[in-house]
């Protein structure tokens, strides 16, 4: 069972409170790309044995998107943080670091 | 034509109370619950200043639930739901914040009885331990299939809130719950 906590809320939800939404921090090529960045953009997606960083939604709850930081394999939950950025925040990279320390880093 | 609620006064007695709450006023306000202008309106409507996040204040005949950082929901009686909307709506007319009545979607449920925590705990994933969850908190989840939001308004009792559309499967679902023959004696 996967616990995430919303920052949007503060709760603790179980995974079926929520709903995925995939891959976070995606760069959104659209009209006026290049064939190549729309393809990726569309088609190509990170499936990592380790740490991942993903959107959710709290569907069932207050309604609002976030993004986790999780293994993919153990179901270790590194953070939680706001939807509103780019880029996971420094002290959570930090904390997976020390955490995981063969992880490759954050890259988008 | 008169209204009436989904329940229509069914209720169920088992190893909880489950009773139609009744007609009641909901108002859904969706705003920047940081802006004072927001706070005295609800204010005036409530008697009462907005909740912390996930909390649900009572004022006389009204009470106020934070729904989500940009969503409180307020609970007054039946027949000021409209007056208590265009009074909102008037305070916020130069603010980007809507008021609706949204009385007539809901469906919503007072439990009573020892058993409640277990009755709930069958069909949600939140934790319902007392410790877990206090009184007067609001929870948003789901129960069985359907989104709830439920609080403890003491320890005996109970308010469940959900769509309209899904009272009467939500009247069946407790009922089953709360069968006796199907009691937990958990919590």
């Amino acid at each position: 069972m996967l616990h995430l906590t919303c920052p949007n809320c503060g709760q603790m939800v179980d995974e079926t409170d929520l709903h995925a939404g995939g891959q976070a921090h995606i760069t959104r090529h659209g009209a006026g790309a290049s064939d190549a960045d729309f393809e990726d953009y569309l088609f190509m997606r990170k499936n990592p044995k380790g740490v991942h960083f993903e959107r959710w939604r709290h569907v069932y709850g207050c309604g609002k998107w976030f993004h986790a930081a999780r293994c993919t394999t153990t179901l270790q939950v590194f953070g939680t943080y706001s939807a509103q950025t780019l880029t996971p925040p420094k002290p959570l990279i930090t904390k997976i670091k020390k955490l995981r320390p063969e992880w490759e880093g954050f890259e988008k | 034509m008169s209204s009436v609620t989904v329940l229509q006064g069914a209720g169920f007695d088992g190893a909880i109370e489950i009773r139609d709450a009744g007609l009641l006023g909901m108002i859904t306000l969706r705003g920047d619950l940081a802006s004072p202008t927001l706070n005295a309106a609800v204010k005036t409507a409530t008697g009462t200043a907005p909740p912390e996040m996930g909390q649900i204040v009572h004022a006389d005949a009204q009470s106020c639930a934070w729904m989500s950082p940009d969503e409180l929901m307020i609970f007054a009686p039946y027949a000021q739901a409209d007056e208590i909307t265009a009074q909102i709506t008037g305070d916020l007319a130069d603010h980007h914040a809507l008021a609706v009545n949204v009385s007539d979607a809901r469906a919503v449920f007072d439990l009573s009885g020892n058993a409640i925590r277990d009755v709930l705990s069958k069909g949600t994933p939140v934790d319902l331990s007392p410790d877990a969850l206090g009184l007067n908190v609001v929870r948003r989840t789901r129960l069985g299939q359907v989104a709830v939001a439920f609080w403890f308004t003491s320890e005996t009792t109970a308010r469940l809130v959900c769509f309209r559309s899904v009272g009467a499967y939500m009247l069946t679902w407790l009922s089953t719950a709360a069968d006796p023959a199907a009691q937990v004696d958990y919590h």
